[in-house]
Formats: C-alpha cells, sequence, structure tokens
C-alpha cells in the first residue's frame, strides 16, 4: 500500500490542485465522521486526505443578498448555535443536529453528510425541501448545483473528479415561511433514520399554503424531492383532506428496502406519517411566529 | 512510512509530535505522547471513551487525525484536576461511585465538564443528551448523572 498523505490546504485553489495531483485517489476531510470510521474498517483506501477545514469559504456561516451561505465544513455544532440561521432554517439546522452525539456533533458538517451519500443522511431531504443550492469548486473552475442532484445512489454522488463542495446557499425565504425536519428511529437517539421528512412552507395572511417543498429520506436508493406533494399543499389550508393527498403522494414515491430497521410497508407508511407531522410543525412555527 | 511535525497544544503546554497521516489523535496521545488517560473503546465514535476537546469543542478523538491538531488546543483528562486536588466533577464520581470498571470514566469526566462550562446549570434531561454519547456497560447512568449533577451544584456555589 501506498503511503498515505495528508495535506491542509488554506485556500480553496491550493486544494483543487492538491486534488488534481492526487490523481483521483484523494479524499476531502470535513468532520471525519465518516471517512474515518470508512478508513478504519478499510471500505475506502484513500492516498491522500486533503482536509479543508482551514479553508475559510468552508468554515465560514455568512448573511449574504439573497440568503445565508454556510460552509460545506461547517460542524453540528456551530451552526445550531447560530441564531440567525437557525431561526430561519430551523428544519435544516435540527436535521444536522439530529446526527450522532454531542461529540459528533463537534465534526459533522453538511458537507459531508451529502457528499458521504447515504440515503438516510439526514441533513439532505431538510437541505432539499429549504431548496439549498451547492457551491462546488473543481479543475474546471467554479459551479452551482441544487443539493437534490448531487446524491445519485448509496455512497455515490454525481460531483466529477476532483469537484468538492464549498458552501451551501440557504435562499431567502419570504415572510411567514418555516420548515422542519423529523425522522424516525427505532431508539431515542444515536440511529439511522427509518424514515426522514422535511418539509418547507410558506402560507399567507389568510392563512393559505402558497410554495412547499417536500423531501423524503431513507425510502429510496438516494433522498428525494417530491414536487408532488408539495404542489398538492399549495392553495390549500393544510387540512386534513389535503395533507392525506399528499401523504399519498409522498407513499407512491417510496421505493425503500427491507431491512432490520424497517419492512418496505412500515417505511412507506411512515413516510406519509412523518411527511403530514412535519408539515404541520412548520406551519405551527409559521403561525407562531417561531 | 515517514512522519510528520504536528505543533500542538495539549493540557495547556506546547507539544511536538512526530505523527504519520493515517494515525488518529487518539493513537497520537496515547503511543507518541504517553497520555493513555483517554481510552479507545470501539473507535468509531460510538461510545465516547475518546473524548477530548479541541479548541473547546468536545470530539471523539478516535474520529480525528493527529496531523489535523496542528495549531489546535487539545484538552484531555490529564488536564483535568491538580495532583493535589481534583476537579468537583472527579469528585463527584468518587463520591456517588459512579465507576466501576473505570474505562468511560476519563470520557464522560471530560464530557461533562465541557457541558458545565457551556451550561453550569443544566436539567437532567440536558445532562443525559449531552452525555447520549458516552457509553458505560457498569453503572447503569444514574450515578453518573447524579454526580454531574451535584458537580454542578458545587460549582456554581
Ligand atoms: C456515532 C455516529 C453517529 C452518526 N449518526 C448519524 C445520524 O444520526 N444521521 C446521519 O445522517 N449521519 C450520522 N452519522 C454519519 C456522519 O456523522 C454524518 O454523515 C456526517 O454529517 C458526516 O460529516 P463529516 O463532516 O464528518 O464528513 P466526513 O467524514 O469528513 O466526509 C464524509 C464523506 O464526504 C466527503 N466529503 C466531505 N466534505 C466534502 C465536501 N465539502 N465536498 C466533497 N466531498 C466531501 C468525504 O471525502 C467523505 O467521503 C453518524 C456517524 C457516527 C460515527
Ligand atoms: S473510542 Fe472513540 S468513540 Fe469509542
Ligand atoms: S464504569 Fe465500566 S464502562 Fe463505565
Amino acid at each position: 500500500m501506498a503511503e498515505l498523505q495528508f495535506a491542509a490546504p488554506e485556500t480553496v485553489n491550493q486544494a483543487i490542485k492538491i486534488l488534481g495531483g492526487a490523481k483521483g485517489k484523494g479524499r476531502i476531510l470535513a468532520g471525519g465522521t465518516d471517512l474515518l470510521v470508512q478508513m478504519r474498517s478499510g471500505r475506502i483506501e484513500p492516498g491522500f486526505i486533503v482536509d479543508v477545514k482551514n479553508i475559510p469559504e468552508l468554515t465560514e456561516i455568512k448573511k449574504e443578498k439573497n440568503g445565508y451561505r454556510v460552509g460545506a465544513a461547517v460542524s453540528g455544532a456551530r451552526l445550531g448555535e447560530h441564531k440567525s440561521v437557525k431561526k430561519k432554517w430551523p428544519g435544516v439546522v435540527e436535521a444536522l443536529e439530529l446526527i450522532g452525539s454531542t461529540q459528533i456533533q463537534g465534526r459533522a458538517s453538511l458537507g459531508g453528510n451529502l457528499c458521504n451519500g447515504s440515503p438516510a443522511a439526514d441533513s439532505v431531504p431538510a437541505m432539499i425541501a429549504a431548496g439549498a443550492i451547492c457551491k462546488i469548486a473543481g479543475p474546471k473552475g467554479r459551479r452551482t448545483a441544487k443539493v437534490e442532484d448531487i446524491v445519485t445512489g448509496p455512497g455515490k454522488t454525481s460531483l466529477k473528479k476532483g469537484e468538492f463542495i464549498i458552501s451551501f446557499l440557504l435562499p431567502e425565504k419570504p415572510k411567514k415561511s418555516s420548515e422542519a425536519y423529523l425522522r424516525l428511529i427505532p431508539r431515542t437517539e444515536m440511529d439511522i433514520a427509518v424514515v426522514g421528512a422535511g418539509v418547507s412552507l410558506t402560507l399567507d395572511n389568510q392563512g393559505i399554503c402558497t410554495k412547499a417543498r417536500v423531501a423524503l429520506g431513507a425510502v429510496a436508493p438516494k433522498p428525494v424531492l417530491v414536487e408532488e406533494a408539495g404542489l398538492i399543499l399549495v392553495g390549500s389550508k393544510l387540512d386534513p383532506d389535503t395533507l392525506e393527498k399528499m401523504a399519498s403522494a409522498c407513499r407512491a414515491a417510496c421505493n425503500p428496502i427491507d431491512d432490520m430497521r424497517g419492512t418496505v410497508e412500515y417505511r412507506t407508511k411512515v413516510a406519509g406519517v412523518l411527511a403530514t407531522r412535519a408539515t404541520q410543525i412548520a406551519a405551527e412555527r409559521v403561525r407562531s411566529g417561531r | 512510512m515517514s512522519k510528520q511535525h504536528v505543533t500542538m497544544t495539549v493540557n495547556g503546554d506546547p507539544v511536538e509530535v512526530l505523527c504519520r497521516a493515517d494515525q488518529t489523535l487518539l493513537d497520537c496521545l496515547r503511543d507518541e505522547m504517553g497520555l493513555t488517560g483517554t481510552k479507545e473503546g470501539c473507535s468509531t465514535g460510538d461510545c465516547g471513551a475518546c473524548s477530548v476537546t479541541v479548541d473547546g469543542r468536545l470530539v471523539c478523538a478516535c474520529l480525528m487525525l493527529g496531523v489535523e491538531a496542528e495549531g489546535r488546543k487539545i484538552e484531555t483528562i490529564e488536564g483535568i484536576g491538580e495532583s493535589e486536588e481534583l476537579h468537583p466533577v472527579q469528585r463527584h464520581f468518587l463520591e456517588e461511585a459512579a465507576l466501576q470498571c473505570g474505562i468511560c470514566t476519563p470520557g464522560f469526566i471530560v464530557a461533562a465538564k465541557n457541558l458545565l462550562e457551556k451550561n453550569p446549570n443544566p436539567t437532567e434531561e440536558e445532562v443525559r443528551y449531552w452525555l447520549a454519547g458516552n457509553l458505560c456497560r457498569c453503572t447503569g447512568y444514574d450515578k453518573i448523572i447524579k454526580a454531574v449533577l451535584k458537580a454542578a451544584e458545587e460549582m456554581r456555589g
């Protein structure tokens, strides 16, 4: 085995160069809570580890004209302490904060959660519901992509060789908007989602839904945006009939696996239930102004 | 395999150590610096026995590379308490008999001290959530939670 190399560049361009020189054997290291576990088990054998936590663009949280920009390597603990982001994007923040324990929170990032490519990654449905946009760097320059277009299957992403995520834009929301993320796990914490549901919505002054996005995790080979479910909510007052139609659209979007955490039937049913509850929580957050 | 020079602060002292890129911070502390107070239970982030703080943030030393520690401030169990006087969290662990085999104890103490620095007056629920990533096979947790709450009370004065 070739000797493992390590670098902690201070700029995006340095990181691009190092990854280019690593000839496909390079790996980004953010919090390492997936990467180090996989290295230890022998599942992956990187040749060059590139720690991105010394690059300001990957570790900053800052307000921009059209939203908040969150560095891809910002830890759950840090994002959770950011009051303005937490107030506007409670779904994204609560989803990231569900990951692991206090210790894992000290390191786990949105970028790592997404790029690890797990269908059950908690923050991903929440980011999809929020309409988050990735800023990506690579040998051919920078580009942007929607979060829902990154994961292509278990452990696989659409990032090209040498590309990595710099940051996420959480787009500014209209007034009277909120969001929520819920997951079901067999225990009260420290487990992998059986189903996850993220909902982001906007109401008008009459309480009618004017915008909604619904996304599910752990019910298909990758996290999914259920566009139809969002469209069903729009124009309604989120009455029980509409919610049931929305839940039905969620169930139709499920293509889950059977495993010890849940059967296909169970996961499918729970997807509808969690999407409904997440919708109600998001709506309640709008009404209460929290 | 060649080693890299890493400079960090450990328990307030500047330290220079040589470590390989594939060594975890836990390996570096234990094997290269002889700081064996930090324990290894699982090496997969599940048990919390390896808890240390990095720039004040609680992390698992088994899920961080030693080379990542360049320029960082690390605190381990060895930095808690004086040789003559235990830290209140340590003393209450003894008084409440909150340990048996002791493998989990350094991790619990580092994690609990970090909690009390951020939140001097936690509820029992908050203590239980904060320590949910620290596993103990012996005590059944109640005595640990009680020790932390008593230490908090004493430290608030
Ligand atoms: C005890 C424990 C409990 C956990 N519980 C949960 C849970 O409840 N829910 C959950 O979803 N996950 C959970 N996880 C998994 C993990 O903590 C999360 O997926 C976390 O968000 C990963 O982030 P990281 O920064 O540690 O990623 P890393 O391990 O640093 O990276 C993960 C992968 O993504 C790549 N990568 C990282 N950043 C980038 C980037 N910016 N651009 C391109 N590629 C990148 C890396 O090369 C690597 O392949 C748990 C892990 C542990 C050890
Ligand atoms: S040894 Fe690090 S969490 Fe168990
Ligand atoms: S005292 Fe033995 S594991 Fe906690």
